[in-house]
Formats: structure tokens, sequence, C-alpha cells
């Protein structure tokens, strides 16, 4: 097991296993597309339109899921003290808000048609977009502090004082919501959703999450070639690479 | 009197005496908390009735940022004379003296706000009703605006930009406060009854009160180290 932790071990079978990773993404990106945009049938009520849900639904679901990882990798790190963890903490963010920002920017685009405005306070949107600050937050205690080891401990913490609130939050603005505007304006409804629809948006899903996996990897592998820049078998990769 | 009460007493104390031999450092969130309120009359006219719906989520915001501006002073100057050190090297549990600060920090910049705030009530036309329901709401609040602040101040000791980057951290964690303390005093406007309002800003207390000691804690124990 210890083998397996220790970033050198860890950087070679990172560095096997990304090629299948994004070739794996690749081939659910393209089939879930492809059975979402062209096979699943227009909605009867938004037309064409909904299919927005099949970029905005994984984005959004990904931008919770990519938080909640980077907490409990935090949490391992901060308790086990174990680096590789630190590390995929500490590369989760940048990924995650984007996700965040990608939802974002889809739900606003899909509610120009459906409500006839850019923005609404609704209450998921507004929840997205204090999850967005959130991320904010985060890089920029990561970035203000010099020592990784430091940095990493520090958005740790931040990290699980976050993942408290996020349902706080959550709940709070959907309350708040509910108190200020008409229900009507803010669900579509979730009932049972055909599944000719369902198949692409958790083929979507899937996609997504192997895409973060893919990328987490790449940037891990970056992060530990930068944390061990000093040792010897780090020498020993940049030789061979040129 | 057994040795954990008589530090916390002791800290306490000190942190109320240091912090009033610098009294322009209690004034300076109390006088911003005042101007924030005064300017949105100024930016929107002087409308009665416009002023009262938003006077409640005016109030609120400009109690969040006035705290925020002063959560710098929890532990920067502790920190600068190595007060902050010694603290952590006591053989006291580290979360019961940083609750004890975050305390006296709340006793002289949150009480304070709480204490002033019927008067910008009376300046934004709230109407008599509601500017108890104010005073209650800040007083359930401001305690958890203090004791989240104050995982960021620690986050963020020692860092630069220390002070814009609080803010970044702080301020969305505040939301759910600002929305059950603005909430509140909304609903006593609309005649709508505000229990829930309360239970949840007692409700955020308590949890406030559970974790942010050990947060900031564990967050000192990482800027110091």
């Amino acid at each position: 097991m210890h083998k397996y932790a220790s970033p050198k071990f860890f950087y070679a079978l990172a560095g096997q296993l990304t090629p299948w990773l994004g070739g794996l993404t690749a081939i659910l990106l393209i089939v879930g597309i492809y059975l979402g945009l062209f096979i699943a049938p227009a909605d009867y009520q938004q037309g064409e339109s909904y299919r927005i849900m099949f970029v905005h639904v994984p984005a959004a679901w990904m931008s919770m899921f990519i938080y909640m990882m980077m907490a409990g990798a935090g949490a391992i790190a901060l308790v086990w003290n174990i680096k590789l963890a630190e590390i995929f903490s500490s590369v989760c963010a940048p990924v995650g808000a984007s996700f965040t920002f990608l939802a974002l920017v889809t739900g606003s685009l899909w509610g120009k048609p459906m409500w006839g405005t850019w923005w609404a306070w609704d209450a998921r949107l507004t929840s997205e977009l204090i999850l967005f600050f959130l991320y904010i937050g985060y890089m920029a205690l990561q970035a203000s502090i010099d020592d990784p080891r430091r940095a990493a401990r520090a958005t740790a913490i931040l990290a699980l004082v976050g993942v408290v609130n996020i349902p706080v939050i959550h709940f709070s603005v959907e309350w708040w919501n509910t108190l200020h505007q008409p229900a009507s304006v803010s669900k579509i409804g979730t009932p049972s959703i055909h599944p000719s629809m369902l198949a692409p948006l958790l083929l979507m899903i899937f996609a997504f999450s192997v895409y973060f996996f893919t990328v987490a990897l790449i940037r891990m592998r970056n992060e530990i070639l930068e944390r061990e820049r000093h040792t010897s078998w780090v020498a020993q990769v940049l030789e061979s690479k040129t | 009197m057994p040795p954990l009460l008589n530090a916390i007493g002791c800290i306490f104390r000190r942190d109320i005496t240091v912090a009033l031999r610098r009294s322009t450092d209690i004034l300076t969130p109390i006088i911003f908390f005042l101007i924030v309120v005064s300017l949105f009359p100024l930016g929107l006219g002087p409308e009665p009735a416009a002023l009262r719906s938003i006077a409640p989520g005016v109030i609120w915001v400009a109690a969040l940022l006035a705290t925020m501006l002063s959560l710098n002073r929890l532990f920067a100057n502790d920190h600068a004379d190595g007060t902050l050190e010694q603290l952590l090297l006591s053989p006291h549990p580290l979360t019961v003296l940083v609750l004890t600060k975050i305390a006296a920090h709340w006793a002289l910049t949150g009480l304070p706000l709480v204490l002033i705030s019927p008067l910008l009530a009376i300046q934004m036309h709230l109407p008599p009703q509601a500017i108890g329901t104010l005073v209650l709401s800040l007083l359930l609040g401001t305690p958890v605006l203090s004791l989240l602040g104050a995982v960021g101040a620690a986050l963020t000791l020692g860092l630069r930009g220390g002070g814009v980057l609080v803010s970044l951290l702080v301020l969305p964690l505040y939301t759910p406060v600002l929305i059950f303390g603005a909430g509140a005093v909304t609903g006593v406007i609309a005649d709508i009854d505000i229990e829930a309002q309360f239970s949840l800003l007692g409700a955020f207390l308590a949890l406030a009160l559970t974790f942010a000691p050990w947060a900031t804690a564990a967050a000192l124990r990482v800027s110091i180290e």
C-alpha cells in the first residue's frame, strides 16, 4: 500500500493511466453528445433548448462532486498526513471552479429562452454562484501561501468548513427563493424522465467524471514534479525527456 | 478557581483592556457601519417606502461588512507580538482559548453593532415593531459572523493581502445568516410568522459554536507552525 502512495510510484502509474482515461472520456463524450443531440426526442414543452441540460446538469453535478472530493482528500491529508491526498486536494479547485462556471453559463443560456432573461435569482443558480465564490476563495488562499504544505493544510481546513456550509447555504437559498419568487419560475419539475433522455444524461455525467479524473491525474503529475524537483528521480525523469 | 476558568477570564479581560486602550480600533467598524447605511438614502433618494423595503437587507449587509473589517484585529496583533505563540504553547485546550478570544471580539464589535442598530432603523424608517426584531436578529446573528470570521482570520494570518483575502473566504459563508437575519426583519414588516427564521439563526449559532473554534484552532496551528 505504501508503495502506491509514494509520489515516485504514483507518477509512473498516473502516466500509464492517463491515456486510457483520456480515451474513455473521448468515447463517452462522443456517444453521450450524439445520443443527447441527435437521438433523444425534443421536449414537448421546451423544444430543442432543453438539450443544454446534457451539459448543464453534469457540470452542476461535477461542481459539487469535486468540492466533496476536494474536502474529503483534504480531511485525509489533515488526519493521516498523506502526501498524495494533499496533492490531489490541491489540484481539484481549478477544475471544480471551471465546471461551476460552465454550469452558471449554460444555466444562463438556458434561462434566456425559458425565463426570458439571462439571469434569474433561481435557487439552484444562486447556490451555484455561491459555490463558485467558495472555489474562488479557496484558490485565492492557495495562491497566497508559498509553502505548498502549509497551503494544502490551510485550504483543507477551508474546504471542510465549506463542506459543512454547502448544504446550509443550499437550503437557505432555496427557502429564500420560495419566499421571494413564485415557485412556477424556479422549477420545471423533476418528474420522471424518459429513458431516451436519461441515458445520454447519465453518459455525460460519467464522461465528465472520467474527464475530471484524467485532468486531476495530469495536474497531480505536474504538482509531484514541482514538489519533488530536488530529488534524484525527478532529475532522471527530466533527463530522459530531453 | 480552576486554572482553565482562570485562563479564560485572563484572556477575556486582557483582550477587552487592550482593545479599550486603542479605542479607535473599536470605533472604526461601528463608524463604518453608520456611514455605509447612511449612504444608501443618498444613493436611492429619501423616499420612506423605498428605504423601508431595503432597510433590513442594507443594515444586515453593512453589519456583515463591518464585522469583516474588524476581523484583522482578532489575531494579527497577537501574532505580531508573539502572544499567540504563548497561547498555542499553553497547557489549556486551544479551542477554548480561541472561543474566549472570539467572545471578546464579539463583545467589542458585534455587540456595539447590535446596540447602535435601532438608530439606523429609525434613520431607514423601519416600523417600530421591526426594530426589536432587527436587534434580536443581529444579537443572534453577529456571534455567528464573529465565529465564522475567526476561521478566515486564522487561515489568512500573516499572508500578503490578508484583508481582501479574508473577505473572499468569509463572505460566501455569511450568506445563510444574511438570508435569515434580513428575512426575519422583512417578515415582521410583511406581518409573517418569523419563528422559523429565529430558530434557524439559533441553529446556525449552535453549529458555529461547535465547529468554528475547532477549525480556528486547527487553522492557527497551521499558520503558526
